[in-house]
């Protein structure tokens, strides 16, 4: 019972080891994600963020270590993924609502279970456009959002975002960080997201995982436990302006530090 | 209005066409045993068609093309599937197929007249294979540029390797594959044309057109030339309307 309580270790990574053309980028890494925290990683510019997370999701395979879900292994467990580019992401010949079906087709549900499911995630994200459309009829933020609902489905135990609005503008990119925030409050599920915005790093996270330059290590893990939701009101509390700065300077320091 | 009129545009180049070989053709600067008016390979066209003899060459080579091409797709697009998702087995085998791709058709037939004789069977098959290359290639190419993360989301979602098969790399290699059946029929075309001229042959636009222009019938080699070149017009167009259909989602 404790051990699956909120803030306790979800995923557990020990020993991880990569390296491309025979340059470590990971030697020996250990760390725990949170259960039912969001968990934002930050850092310099190939660093190996999404090496990290894609080694976590099993689209890269790792050199060495192990990776655990609650103790279970990938297969296990079932994850989601939100990519950066949805374009190249979601399928443009079936149509939004076939896409966010997929991951249900592919777990084997029956139709009935299937459209059930996909009424219950339109209900609750409250979308105000047609999933009858083709995604490349859609607006970038309503195929980024099409790209959540698909990798929400399944109802995953994790779901993963690489930098998944640094495609959008910044007025879409403030509505989405909200839609994130509700998600969040209405499933709990882990998520772990790669931004390389560090005011949103901050603003959505739990914990914000500091990395290094290569070989990557991490620099800090801060903490920022303003309660949600969290609104424009949060960027001007001295709690998040304090939290941002420290991890300014971390990054600056980490940035500097000769390699 | 001015749009209105836009809509027009390629029918005025027709026209102008028309009237250019007209002028042509009345002015007399050449032989006009050679260069018959439009109106006489008009009526020669319809003449044709109206008795039957251009219907059926016509109906032959549609015939001809249609099978060289199902046999180029059917050989084709598996080939195309299987080079296009091992790198290593394409790495070994492109330089042999862009050789013979780049190999025009038509140097070919002596081989092949040898191994199938003087018939129908030779034709046939050098149209397929000069189609079922460009197919081949085409397809091989598109699954090997499947969006990597397509394949990556599916993998995340459960699908194992012959599911993103099916689910991601083929219709990833979709549009690719038109691309290739579309100047896989062309090729069939052009190859079938040349066959019937040169390949005994008793039928089809391509003998039509030699044998017209052997006993000196301009009219009917021109109207059998304008056959040839409506069906092969046809023919990329019937792919264009079934592509647009099938890859709706091509190039957004
Ligand atoms: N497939 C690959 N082959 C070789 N090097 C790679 C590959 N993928 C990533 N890298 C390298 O690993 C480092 C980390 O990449 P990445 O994880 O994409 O960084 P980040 O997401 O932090 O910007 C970079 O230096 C990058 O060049
Ligand atoms: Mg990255």
């Amino acid at each position: 019972m404790t051990s699956h309580s909120p803030g306790s270790p979800h995923i557990t990574i020990r020993g991880l080891t990569k390296a491309f053309a025979g340059v470590p980028l990971y030697d020996g890494f250990n760390l725990d994600f949170a259960r039912g925290r969001i968990t934002s990683i930050f850092g310099p510019n190939g660093c190996g963020k999404s090496t990290l997370i894609n080694m976590i999701a099993g689209l890269m395979p790792m050199d060495g270590g192990q990776v655990l879900f609650d103790g279970k292994t990938l297969r296990e467990t079932v994850i989601g993924y939100v990519f950066q580019n949805y374009r190249d992401a979601l399928f443009p010949w079936k149509r939004a609502i076939d896409n966010i079906a997929y991951p249900l087709v592919r777990a084997g549900m029956d139709r009935a279970a299937i459209d059930a499911r996909v009424d219950e995630l339109v209900t609750s994200f409250d979308i105000g456009f047609d999933l009858k459309r083709y995604p490349y009829e859609l607006s970038g933020g309503q195929q980024q959002l099409v790209s959540i609902m698909r990798a929400l489905a399944p109802r995953p135990e994790v779901l993963f975002l690489d930098e998944p609005f640094s495609a959008l503008d910044y007025e879409m990119t403030l509505s989405m960080r909200d839609k994130l925030q509700e998600v969040f409050h209405a499933t709990g599920v882990t998520m772990i997201l790669v931004s390389h915005d560090l005011e949103e790093a901050v603003y959505l996270a739990d914990h914000v995982l500091m990395l290094t330059r290569r070989p990557t290590r991490i620099a800090e893990v801060i903490d920022f436990g303003a309660p949600r939701p969290r609104t424009s009101a949060t960027l001007s509390e001295p709690g998040f302006v304090r939290a941002k700065a420290h991890a300014l300077d971390v990054f600056q320091r980490e940035v500097r530090r000769a390699p | 209005m001015h749009h209105r009129l836009d809509a027009l545009l390629p029918l005025a180049g027709a026209i102008l066409f028309v009237v250019l070989w007209w002028l042509l053709a009345l002015s007399g600067v050449i032989d006009p045993v050679l260069m018959p008016a439009p109106q006489d390979a008009a009526v020669a066209l319809w003449k044709g068609f109206a008795d039957g003899t251009l219907t059926h060459d016509f109906w032959q080579t549609v015939w001809r093309t249609v099978l060289s091409f199902v046999i180029a797709t059917a050989i084709g697009v598996p080939l195309g599937i299987a080079l296009g998702s091992s790198s290593r087995v394409y790495a070994a085998v492109e330089f042999v197929i862009d050789f013979f791709r780049s190999t025009p058709a038509s140097a070919l037939f002596p081989m092949f007249l040898v191994i199938f004789g003087v018939g129908e069977k030779t034709k046939i098959a050098v149209a397929a294979f000069g189609a079922a290359l460009v197919i081949l290639f085409n397809v091989a190419y598109g699954v090997m540029n499947a969006k990597k993360t397509r394949q990556a989301a599916a993998h995340v979602m459960g699908a194992g390797r012959l599911r993103i098969m099916v689910d991601v790399t083929l219709w990833e290699s979709l549009p690719q594959t038109f691309v290739g059946m579309r100047s896989g029929i062309s090729l069939a075309l052009v190859i079938v044309i040349v066959a019937e001229m040169f390949i005994g042959s008793t039928d089809g636009l391509g003998q039509r057109v030699i044998n017209a222009q052997m006993v000196f019938d301009m009219p009917l080699m021109y109207a059998a030339i304008f056959a040839a070149g409506a069906l092969g017009y046809g023919l990329n167009l019937l792919f264009l309307v079934i592509e647009r259909r099938f890859v709706h989602w091509g190039g957004k």
